[in-house]
């Protein structure tokens, strides 16, 4: 391999002509860096660029401005058969008309492989996504977990160094997805090959991904580990989007390096928090940001730094955690609170107006710039 | 189960549709066994077979293929044969160049935003709407226009003389069947998901292997339906042939026409009874083909 990078999008911009005549970004100054045989995965909601930004690095659509890096070679209009990745689609686009093996030897034949050589190379796809036998099927013929295998081997056949997956596990049932999940996971560590993996599932980025890009509205919010985004999140919408978090509003009252006093006006309290957001000065109006499961329920006070005084409005209990739903100073908190012990007893769970004390722990209580 | 469907209302109107549809073709087929050259009634099967043709007034007593009298005598005529030959020709010849210029055409107006397509698509809809009278005495006036400005100019005379034929007819058969074609594939391309074709060149195939491996296979049954209806109309299209056409390109149609203006024989008949049979047995294999093919894709 020539590059340190697999793939590279250096700021790259995107823009669609929309049918009411308007111009838009769907992509909007991305740079980003995809490393050899990683497992890159591109999250955000529907229209927030990150299939676009997999379709350029395939070929299907070129930037309007910026340029893609296949092995550090700038790829300009290169067209999509021209580039060594391949792609799985969310849709399959499994060829209907021709029967398993047609489909997996397709890519081959353009490459202008032997007979022979096709045989053995779809027989060693087949066998490494569980589909031996099923060479002379129809795409029809197959339940959706089968044709999403095929269309992996399709895929993975040509050996690309880079393979793109654009949703590949969305058709599926939730049990199917995760043994999925597991698998592709599995596979690629396996193969060495890099993976760029889009997806608006966050956990499903979270259990994959080496690294993660958090988009939305044409722009990288955040890009980093699973842990990074989601104990480090670089602002509000990360934040919101990935996981579930409670926010405060509030004004920094001292900040001294990696702790910030902030005064919470709702709470007529002051928190301390771990600051995030670079460049933070005393007397700025920040968000406040502490993840439900991170916040600890407390019967009595103890002496402690970030303790409130709250009342339990509602609880929910959901099997792995109990969701509690609490209202301090009328600042409405929500806290997970894991199951850790038997709920059997009526009297485990809090009840509706119960007095209790939240703790918060200063290095989850997040200090972002406000929006 | 659907309440409505023991319903004899529903019973009642569909046995008078298909009455109403079929009576005039079983009719058809009936006199074409006619004993009465006059066809006005029906005056029964011819009874029996002989070495010649017996006949009794207008009534053929009996005749060497007895009751298929008619249809041996329609095999007789080469008129027949002639006209049936030129139909065929036409109508093949029209339905493939218009079938290949209106899956282009459909294929164009799916695939690409362009400037002028809401114009081009409603100009796709003017042929079909406009009456066809209107669109043969149109291509006439263009070809006689055209052809006596080429004539004069390059001084033609005799048989190297531009005229109306058979090439004029096949021209407008293929004016006519574009729009069909068109909208027919179009319909079809609805459902046809762009991925497919991405799939192809993501795996190595350029654009023409990709529609040559990729997509022409995957919408040949459009093509073929809008082929069959190009070829349906072509065959049995009257006005606008009957503008167009000239010496020695008389269709079935003008001729049955002419036919009609001398004397209505059980001939006709006849010939519209085999014309039957074959587009019929013609739609059938089709139907046998595509529901097999659709059996294998399910």
């Amino acid at each position: 391999m020539t590059s340190e990078f697999a793939v590279e999008l250096r700021d790259v911009v995107k823009r669609f002509i929309t049918p009411e005549g308007n111009e838009m970004a769907a992509v909007d100054h991305v740079t980003m860096q995809i490393k050899n045989g990683e497992f890159f995965s591109m999250l955000g909601s529907s229209g927030c660029g990150k299939t676009t930004s997999l379709r350029m690095v395939a070929g299907f659509e070129w930037p309007t401005e910026g340029e893609v890096y296949i092995e550090g070679k700038a790829m300009g209009h290169t067209p999509p058969f021209q580039r060594k990745v391949n792609t799985v689609f969310q849709s399959y686009a499994l060829f209907q008309h021709m029967t398993v093996f047609q489909n997996l030897a397709f890519g081959l034949e353009m490459e202008g492989a032997k007979e022979a050589e096709i045989k053995k190379r779809v027989g060693r796809a087949l066998e490494m996504v569980q589909l031996t036998g099923m060479d002379r099927r129809k795409p029809k013929q197959l339940s959706g977990g089968q044709q999403q295998r095929v269309a992996l081997a399709r895929a993975l056949v040509k050996t690309p160094d880079v393979l793109l997956l654009d949703e590949p596990l969305g058709a599926l049932d939730l049990k199917l997805r995760k043994e999925m999940q597991l698998e592709l996971k599995a596979l690629q560590q396996q193969l060495g090959i890099t993976f760029i993996y889009v997806t608006h599932d966050q956990e499903e980025a979270l259990t994959m991904s080496d690294r993660i890009a958090v988009m939305s509205k044409g722009k990288i919010q955040q890009l980093g580990t699973p842990v990074e985004v989601y104990e480090r999140p670089s602002n509000k919408f990360v934040a919101d989007f990935i996981g579930e978090s409670n926010f405060l509003e509030g004004k920094i009252k001292s900040i001294s390096g990696n702790e910030a006093s902030v005064f919470v006006p709702g709470l007529n309290a002051e928190v301390t928090g771990t600051p995030i957001s670079e460049g933070l000065v005393k007397g700025e109006e920040v968000t406040i940001c502490i993840r439900p499961e991170k916040i600890h329920i407390a019967d009595r006070e103890a002496v402690q730094q970030n303790m409130f005084r709250a009342s339990v409005t509602n609880t929910v209990y959901i099997g792995v955690d109990t969701k509690v739903f609490v209202d301090a100073h009328g600042v409405k908190l929500k806290v997970w609170e894991q199951n850790r012990i038997s709920r059997l007893d009526p009297k485990s769970f809090y009840t509706v107006g119960q007095e209790v004390w939240l703790m918060l722990m200063p290095e989850n209580t997040l200090v972002l710039k406000k929006d | 189960m659907n309440p409505f469907r023991r319903s004899p209302f529903v019973i009642a109107a569909a046995i008078l549709v298909y009455t109403f549809l079929y009576a005039p073709i079983i009719g058809l087929i009936l006199y074409s066994f006619n004993a009465s050259r006059a066809n006005v009634t029906f005056e029964g099967f011819i009874p029996s077979f002989s070495e010649r043709v017996v006949m009794e007034g207008s009534l053929v007593k009996s005749a060497p293929c007895g009751p298929f009298h008619w249809y041996c005598d329609l095999a007789k005529n080469d008129d027949v044969a002639e006209a049936a030959g030129n139909t065929l020709t036409i109508a093949f010849t029209a339905t493939i160049i218009a079938t290949t210029i209106g899956t282009m055409a459909a294929l164009a107006l799916q695939r690409y935003n362009f400037k002028m397509k809401p114009f081009s698509q409603l100009a796709l809809y003017i042929p079909i709407v406009i009456p066809e009278i209107v669109m043969g005495i149109g291509i006439l006036t263009l070809f006689s226009q055209f052809f006596g400005w080429i004539n004069e100019t390059l001084n033609l005379s005799g048989d190297a003389r531009l005229s109306l034929g058979m090439a004029t007819v096949t021209m407008s058969h293929i004016a006519f069947m574009v729009p069909f074609v068109t909208l027919v594939v179009q319909a079809r391309l609805q459902g046809f998901d762009k991925s497919y074709e991405e799939a192809a060149m993501d795996l190595g195939a350029n654009e023409w292997t990709t529609f040559r491996r990729v997509t022409f296979p995957m919408i040949v049954p459009g093509i073929m339906s809008g082929a069959l209806l190009a070829f349906t109309l072509s065959l049995d299209d009257f006005v606008i042939t009957f503008f167009t056409n000239g010496p020695g390109s008389t269709t079935l149609p003008i001729y049955v026409y002419g036919l009609l203006r001398r004397i209505i024989t059980p001939q006709v008949n006849a010939l519209s009874t085999v014309w039957i049979m074959i587009v019929f047995t013609a739609v059938l294999l089709l139907q046998i083909l595509q529901s097999r093919d659709s059996k294998q894709h399910s």
